[in-house]
């Protein structure tokens, strides 16, 4: 599990991006960020993965304090960022550098079949469709195994069909090893597909607004009514967030405790 | 819910062989050949039917007699040695010196403020200028000459090398960080193969300055050298004997480019670029 305590970011040029952020994710559960542009999301997700430095408050993973990265902790962008002058596979491969040869390769093997890619291991990041890069981007961060997955609007770029898809290719992960994942997203759809827990943030200074928990088995059904229901309490706790940025928010809710599924 | 991971044969691993399609340029080596041939062409015949006299502008057969003289007689081949390590003993100090340089200034603002206006100034000081110092400095042999070139080498590939390095995508950088990558595995594995292609473009025009500035060295008083053979045939009024050295520079300065890009293009072979389509 991993912890955020009191936790604010103001940028040199004075910019307060973030104030007293307090969230705890339990060992295993999926969480989605949503809010408007500015909200602090993308900002909450670095400091987690120790790019930058909070300029207040502490994030403990499993008991250790982040100040720089992990190897607890992985991510992925909203662009793979694939290098690309190394293969498919030496892409996988880069972040367990330090593992021996052997077991490298098989564990790049194994992350490639798992986002069924294993034929393309071979290929330069170019010759990929977006989407195939953004697997491989995602295969890349959990070859290192962390306990920790932090994705950073890993979808948004991608068609609706590519983006379904690769859902059901995440979950499917995630249902292996069971990582903490927290996942940023503009997409409510994405949010509540993927999130046991959907927290809506505000902006100006971003802060945590409001918490939709989404009680429901995985797979979900989009048609279903919950998931309607789920969606619209979503946006509705989006709308308030962006009308009300300069007001207290409400405490943290568990607006999803009854079971809408 | 795991996938069962196929077995991966090394070949599946391996990073992708070139393109089957075959690789001799014969078709676009023809056409590049065309407008030389056909200049060359044209002159014979205006000389041989009189409409012009080839005194000061011998026609190609003349040239290629010229030529094929100097090279029975061995001239040709002391006279392009000379000339060609000349170029490569001052590509090599001119590129090692550019590289160093420009990676310092690429990597260290407070290195760029001290280092690069004073290189700035004095990459627009002409080549020609550089002669009498060196000649006080290093005297009129080779030490002068090999001095001359690498600065005209020089310029370009620190230029490439400090621009290549600034111009790197952050957001790569950012991923060797999330790996925990340390200073020396974040340039092996992240900043040298980014600024590789820049850099092999940076080198070739090095080399390219390294032949105009070689005629200037040779000009500074060799006895051998193909600079030597074009202050030879100004003196001696032998137009053919200039065309032979010009002609000598040209296809020299050609063949060791398209060294320099056959040799290196397997490190590239990543980029994606519209090389192979235009």
């Amino acid at each position: 599990m991993f912890v955020v305590e009191d936790l604010s970011k103001t940028y040199s040029d004075g910019t307060h991006a973030l104030s007293d952020i307090n969230l705890t994710v339990a060992a295993g559960e999926i969480v989605a960020l949503v809010g408007g542009s500015g909200c602090g999301k993308t900002t909450l997700l670095r400091l987690v993965a120790g790019l930058d430095q909070a300029s207040r408050g502490r994030i403990v993973v499993d008991g250790e304090t982040i100040t720089a990265p992990h190897p607890f902790v992985g991510i992925a962008f909203q662009e793979p960022r694939l290098l690309p002058w190394l293969t498919v596979a030496d892409n996988v491969g880069f972040g367990i550098h330090d593992v021996p040869a052997a077991e490298r390769r098989e564990r790049v093997i194994d992350a490639l079949a798992r986002v069924h890619l294993a034929e393309h291991a071979g290929r330069w990041p170019r010759e990929l469709s977006g989407g195939q890069q953004q697997r491989v981007s995602i295969a890349r961060a959990l070859v290192a195994r962390p306990r920790v997955l932090l994705l950073d609007e890993p979808f948004s770029a991608l068609d609706a069909f590519t983006r379904a898809s690769l859902h059901d290719h995440l979950l499917t992960l995630w249902e292996a090893s069971r990582p903490t994942v927290v996942v940023v997203t503009h997409d409510v759809d994405e949010a509540v597909t993927l999130a046991d827990r959907v927290i809506v943030m505000r902006p100006r200074p971003g802060r945590l607004y409001e918490t939709i928990t989404v009680h429901a088995e995985r797979p979900r059904d989009k048609l279903a009514v919950g998931f309607d229901k789920a969606k619209r309490r979503v946006l509705n706790a989006l709308d308030r967030s962006l009308k009300t940025s300069d007001i207290e928010p409400p405490k943290t809710a568990d607006a999803g405790a009854a079971h809408w599924w | 819910m795991s996938a069962p991971a196929p077995t991966l044969t090394d070949d599946v691993l391996a990073a992708p062989a070139e393109a089957s399609r075959s690789r001799v340029p014969s078709g676009r080596l023809l056409l590049g050949l065309l407008l030389p041939l056909a200049l060359a062409l044209g002159w014979e015949l205006a000389v041989r039917s009189g409409w012009a006299q080839g005194r000061l502008m011998p026609p190609p057969s003349r040239i290629f007699a010229t030529l094929s003289a100097l090279a029975a007689s061995g001239e040709l081949w002391t006279h392009i040695g000379a000339t060609l390590l000349r170029v490569l003993a001052g590509f090599l100090l001119g590129a090692v010196a550019g590289t160093v340089m420009g990676a310092v200034a690429g990597t260290s603002d407070t290195m760029r403020r001290i280092f690069d206006p004073s290189l700035q100034a004095l990459r627009a000081v002409p080549s020609i200028a550089w002669v009498p110092l060196f000649i006080l400095w290093l005297g009129i042999f080779e030490a002068s000459k090999v001095a001359l070139i690498a600065v005209g080498v020089f310029f370009p590939v620190y230029l490439g090398v400090a621009g290549a390095i600034e111009g790197i995508d952050r957001k790569l950088v950012e991923v060797g960080r999330v790996f925990r990558l340390g200073r020396f595995e974040m340039v092996r594995r992240v900043i040298l193969p980014a600024v590789l292609p820049s850099w092999l473009i940076s080198l070739r025009s090095g080399l390219g300055l390294g032949f105009m500035f070689v005629v200037a060295a040779e000009f500074m008083g060799a006895s051998e050298g193909l600079g030597y053979l074009l202050v030879d045939g100004q003196q001696m009024g032998r137009p053919d004997s200039i065309l032979a050295a010009i002609i000598t520079f040209a296809v020299l300065g050609k063949l060791c480019d398209t060294i320099l890009v056959l040799s290196t293009r397997p490190l590239v072979r990543w980029q994606d670029t519209v090389r192979d389509r235009l």
